[in-house]
């Protein structure tokens, strides 16, 4: 496999995340599209990191070369895990307080 | 064409068409149970790549645990299929063009880009295994590591002061 | 000694500086004694500079540089030489007895007018001296402007009336016209010679062929120029007009200064016009033209202003006519003859609308022989010198310029001598109209009929007797004379008289008889004038032909309907569309165009976080089209 076919798979994935987050007005499934974002970057991080230690094993077999990659795709997950504990809890919170999840509802930015 | 082909070209046409029909539900919950699908998808993608370490960690916190409490505020919240408000038509025909276009614009940028020819380790390799991210991370990337707890922490608090009734 | 030139307009500077700006503390002698003695002192300085011109320094005096930029280098020069002191003579010390005289005249004015009239008077001399002293066109054209503006300013000096303030406008922008001439004469000889400096243009254009396109044009357009000036056609309308200032203003423009810029300047750049001799013939044609076209007026007019104005035209017509067919000198001596007669019958008009109390027709005149004896006396004498009778002044100089005329072309003699005939009569219609016969004014006017005081007097005897005698510095060759002024002037007309080809002397026996028939038909103009108009003055309203005349050949109408109302309703329609739908639909249209984008950007403000997200992605989607493929 080369590495554009990873490429193309991670755009085609952010993309169908961005129409998501474009299309759907239910403030949960935008949330779920932003994950998907989320993970198509974190793919195309791990197949980064493994194509450049196929380059580096080429010269020194014993290379750990691509290892930062695949960690920061792990404190990816880090962060991804903290903001949607806090931004479910905005959901619950606003769902409290209007019994809605539409975004339309979120229009306060204007005043 | 080998088993590893075989097994991409599978792989990303689930995730793809998982994806796809997460936002082309109506109904929440299919949605997550979908996207659950992509993220087995993914993580069967990062065992292609050897990366064993991340896709048990993906299926565990992601499928796992982030979707369950999805799972859970839908239901908590009691959303369904008519429950679900949609955008005014224009706007969601925008969102699509202007997605559609950023895949083409992103497409188009990369394809003749020489980077594209290289070949990626697949099935071998241990530097996606436990072992090696382990010392790694817990020699050059402790600290990172330690205030990642904290930004945890920190979130548990958030999360906990938000959601208390007044 | 030249080195003190710079005083010559300083003086005049000063004073009007001083009066200007002390105009509300400064008593009514006071500031006549300033006003007079700043032109005194120049007129001394003058003295001093002619007889060192006359013992032979002559040359320019540069002060400091002008304009320096590049290869164009104007300095702010000063040309001393026999043109410009005798120019100085006549603007100093004709100015200085108008300034005299205007003491008493202009004394029933408040403090602060009366000074504002003497800042402006000395204004006027700074800037005539500036004009005669420049060294390069370009100063002559700073102190050609500044006439402008200060007859403008003098011109409107009652700038209560309306009419007044008209003619002072009408002054300036006739004036404006023939600016625009210079101005371009000016640049064209930057283009073509790189300089203004007389000496500089005057050596390169000596090398030019005659009748070169290029010396044509530039000199076609300085005519244009000192036809403004100098009041020739077309541009002659403003000087009757100009009548609407003080009498003496009147004077000081018409004989010391503004309208003798014109000949002056045709004088300085002679070299010039006799290398174009196309020119020359337009010069002639046109003066002549203007000669006989205003005194034909002249003979019909009633305002003894307007009378004596018209014969301003007349003479600044002889004078170029005298230019034109290259008497250069017979011009200048016209010019300073002219000043004098010219100043002396303005301000003995002056004296009688002052003893008339402001009454400018002549036709409720007559009889005041008896009670002006000195202003009668002078004003006959100013009257026989116009006139060209000899031994008075203007009978040498107006001879010389027709008999230049004569040995160029003897229609031109012809003409001129119907003019001078012209001349002779109405001058003595106005004179016997206005002081033989009966008195035909109100009662109380006559009662009030009074001499004028000694400061208005002493000026009038002055200019009388230079009038009278002022002939004798150019008396010719043919009449036992050695014309003095002739070879004064001679360093400045000398490359002139070198190329006239047709500079063969008249024999003696053709002047005399020229001489003569023109004094004999002026002779006997004047006794028919006075025998017809001396017990029955015409006052019936004009017929026929005489009230063409006396409407000036409608002159004023034509140009009134030909380009004054054009030039209206253009700006009117320009007014009206351009202006209005143009402009302002373009300014107001920016800001309605601004409001409504503004309400329409507004809308973009939903407060909806999906319209934002879809903002961004838009954006960063240009962003990402203008890095990658731009």
């Amino acid at each position: 496999m080369t590495i554009q076919h990873y490429i193309f798979l991670s755009v085609a994935l952010f993309s169908i995340g961005i129409i998501g987050v474009l299309t759907r007005r239910n403030l949960i499934i935008i949330f779920m599209c932003v994950e998907l974002m989320l993970n198509s970057v974190n793919l195309l991080l791990v197949a980064f990191s493994k194509m450049h230690h196929l380059a580096a094993t080429a010269a020194d077999a014993a290379s750990k070369a691509g290892t930062d990659g695949q960690l920061f795709v792990f404190f990816i997950m880090v962060v991804a895990a903290a903001e949607v504990s806090v931004g479910l809890a905005i959901i619950v919170m606003m769902y409290r307080n209007t019994h809605s999840v539409d975004v339309n509802f979120l229009n306060r930015l204007k005043h | 064409m080998s088993i590893t082909q075989l097994l991409f070209w599978f792989l990303t046409a689930l995730a793809l068409g998982s994806a796809l029909m997460v936002i082309f539900s109506k109904n929440p919950v299919h949605s997550i149970l979908w996207l659950i699908t992509t993220f087995f998808a993914i993580s069967g993608h990062y065992i292609l790549l050897n990366a064993q370490f991340l896709a048990i960690v993906n299926i565990i916190v992601y499928a796992g645990a982030i979707m369950v409490l999805f799972l859970f505020v839908v239901m908590l919240m009691n959303l369904n299929a008519s429950a679900t408000p949609l955008k005014k038509k224009w706007l969601r025909f925008a969102g699509v063009i202007s997605g559609g276009c950023l895949l083409l614009v992103l497409t188009a940028a990369l394809k003749d880009t020489d980077i594209m020819r290289q070949e990626l380790m697949m099935k071998t390799g241990d530097i996606g295994l436990i072992h090696n991210l382990g010392t790694v991370l817990f020699k050059e990337y402790v600290l990172p590591f330690e205030i990642s707890s904290v930004l945890f922490l920190s979130a548990m608090v958030g999360a906990v002061v938000i959601g208390k009734k007044e | 000694m030249s080195k003190l030139v710079y005083l010559v307009p300083l003086f005049p500077l000063a004073g009007f500086l001083i009066n200007g700006l002390a105009r509300k503390r400064l008593s009514k002698s006071l500031t006549g004694i300033i006003g007079s003695g700043v032109i005194l002192a120049s007129f001394i300085v003058s003295i001093v500079l002619f007889y060192d011109v006359k013992a032979g320094h002559s040359g320019a005096v540069s002060l400091f540089d002008f304009i320096n930029t590049g290869t164009l280098k104007i300095p702010f020069a000063f040309q001393v030489d026999q043109l410009s002191s005798v120019f100085l003579l006549i603007i100093t010390g004709v100015g200085f007895l108008i300034h005299l005289y205007s003491t008493a005249y202009m004394h029933e004015e408040s403090n602060e007018h009366f000074a504002r009239y003497f800042a402006y008077l000395n204004l006027f001399v700074f800037s005539m001296l500036l004009l005669v002293l420049g060294g390069n066109y370009l100063i002559m054209f700073i102190g050609w402007e500044g006439v402008g503006l200060c007859s403008y300013l003098l011109i409107g000096y009652w700038f209560k009336n309306n009419d007044y303030t008209n003619a002072a406008k009408k002054a300036f922008i006739m004036n404006r016209i023939g600016d625009f001439g210079f101005l371009l004469a000016a640049f064209w000889m930057i283009q073509q010679f790189g300089s203004l400096t007389f000496a500089d243009v005057f050596s390169k254009a000596d090398g030019m062929k005659s009748n070169d396109m290029v010396l044509v044009g530039i000199t076609l357009l300085l005519f244009l120029g000192a036809a403004g000036k100098s009041a020739q056609i077309p541009l002659y309308t403003w000087l009757p007009d100009a009548m609407a200032g003080p009498t003496p203003v009147s004077a000081l423009i018409h004989a010391a200064t503004m309208v003798t810029a014109g000949i002056y300047m045709i004088a300085r750049s002679n070299i010039l016009y006799t290398l174009a001799p196309t020119t020359q013939g337009v010069v002639a044609a046109i003066g002549l033209a203007t000669a006989i076209l205003a005194a034909t007026i002249a003979l019909k007019q009633n305002d003894i202003k307007k009378v004596l104005a018209y014969s301003t035209v007349s003479q600044l017509g002889y004078m170029f006519l005298g230019l034109g067919v290259g008497a250069y000198t017979g011009a200048v001596f016209h010019v300073m003859t002219h000043a004098f007669f010219k100043a002396l019958l303005f301000l003995g008009a002056g004296s009688v609308i002052h003893a008339m109390h402001h009454e400018q027709d002549i036709r409720n005149m007559g009889g005041l022989k008896k009670h002006l004896p000195v202003t009668h006396w002078t004003f006959l004498i100013g009257c026989i010198a116009i006139a060209g009778i000899p031994p008075l002044s203007g009978f040498f100089s107006k001879d010389e310029i027709l008999a230049a005329a004569f040995s160029k072309n003897a229609v031109y003699w012809v003409v001129g001598v119907l003019g001078a005939i012209m001349t002779a009569f109405y001058m003595f219609r106005l004179y016997a109209t206005t002081f033989l016969g009966k008195f035909r004014g109100t009662h109380e006017q006559e009662h009030h009929l009074h001499e004028s005081p000694a400061a208005m007097t002493i000026p009038l005897i002055v200019l009388a007797i230079l009038s009278a005698v002022a002939g004798f510095v150019g008396v010719p060759a043919v009449l036992g004379g050695s014309h003095h002024l002739e070879h004064f002037l001679a360093p400045i007309f000398a490359g002139s008289v070198k190329k006239l080809q047709h500079a063969h002397h008249l024999d003696h026996n053709t002047e005399y008889m020229l001489m003569g028939a023109s004094v004999a038909l002026a002779a006997i103009a004047i006794l028919y004038a006075v025998s017809r108009f001396s017990k029955k003055p015409d006052l019936d309203e004009a017929t026929g032909l005489g009230k063409v005349l006396e409407n000036k050949w409608y002159v004023d109408e034509l140009y009134n309907n030909i380009i004054v109302k054009p030039l209206r309703n253009l700006s009117a329609f320009f007014n009206n569309v351009f202006e209005k739908m143009g402009v302002d639909g373009a300014v107001n249209g920016v800001g309605k165009l601004v409001n409504y984008g503004s309400r329409q950007l507004r809308l973009l403000q939903s407060g909806q976080v999906a319209a934002y997200i879809l903002m961004m992605v838009v954006a960063a989607l240009i962003l990402f089209i203008i890095q990658l493929f731009v």
